[in-house]
């Protein structure tokens, strides 16, 4: 295995993780809530979803955080590897997935596994390796993006 | 009360999501590039969270109210059934081929890049399909 050393970031990813985790410990503690994006946007997608003033207050302050950053440092760098196909083509399978999958990222990856669930192993441990795979295959098997 | 604790849990969300590196596709690819350059970062970001967020979580899991008295709504499910197990393999082609999750989508959708705004329509359009076959499923 080839460590990219010099694109590695420990302590900003950690401090930036803390926080990740901060706000999710607040979202549950305060609000009785999992910190899931995929699941509060899901909910807010369908009609007569309950808590619907918090949920779009928690990402509508997720919106707005690259705003109120900008006010006071430059942007970290936001870089894209695909074409309109290719992120069309991920978007939709990152919606209809994490539905299915009843979370993503941060309710799986995040919030499930702080609070010990089997569920939310298996589902880190499935998006974890196909993402590994899907990378592989067209980065070095099909050698480019779709 | 409420309203204001979930718009500051967003904010600082959306800060962890940036000073972490998630919400640049290309580290995030990066980090999924086991046989290339591979950037571990991201490893840390979890490892970061997940050793904040488990002492909280592990109190919520022990509580009916928040403690602001609302209902502690924590998933109930146990079973490990296909759908949670192929929506997720799903979800990670997905996140193979862009480098985009839903968290960061949201978080990069108002820096003016086309991109950002692209795989969110796409998104939304994956889940609004989710919600109309589990519509018809339900009929």
């Amino acid at each position: 295995m080839n460590v990219d050393w010099l694109n590695f970031t420990p302590w900003s990813s950690l401090a930036g993780g803390a926080l990740i985790g901060l706000a999710a410990s607040l979202f549950v503690v305060a609000n009785g809530r999992i910190a899931g994006i995929s699941g509060l946007i899901g909910s807010l997608l369908q009609r007569g979803s309950e808590g619907a003033g918090e949920k779009s207050l928690f990402l509508l302050g997720l919106l707005i955080a690259p705003l109120l950053w900008g006010l006071f440092a430059a942007l970290p760098q936001i870089e894209f590897q695909s074409g309109g196909v290719g992120l069309i083509a991920a978007g939709v399978l990152v919606g209809i997935g994490t539905r299915y999958g009843s979370g993503c990222t941060s309710g799986h990856g995040v919030c499930g596994i702080s609070r010990l669930s089997p569920r939310s192993m298996v589902a880190t441990a499935c998006f974890m390796f196909s993402g590994f795979i899907t990378v592989f295959v067209l980065r070095h098997l099909l050698g480019g993006w779709i | 009360m409420n309203k204001l604790t979930a718009f500051i849990a967003g904010l600082l969300f959306g800060f962890g999501l940036l000073l972490a590196g998630m919400a640049n596709p290309s580290k995030v690819l990066a980090f999924l590039d086991l046989a290339g350059a591979w950037d571990p970062s991201l490893a840390l970001v979890m490892v970061g969270a997940i050793g904040i967020a488990i002492g909280p979580l592990t109190w919520a899991r022990q509580q009916s109210r928040s403690l602001l008295g609302r209902p502690m709504q924590l998933p109930t499910k146990r079973e490990l059934d296909p759908r949670l197990i192929g929506g997720s393999l799903l979800f990670g082609i997905g996140w193979g081929i862009a480098g985009i999750c839903p968290g960061p989508a949201v978080a990069i959708l108002l820096t003016g890049r086309w991109q950002a705004i692209v795989f969110m329509l796409a998104m939304l359009a994956g889940m609004l399909l989710f919600t109309a076959m589990e519509t018809r499923r339900n009929h």
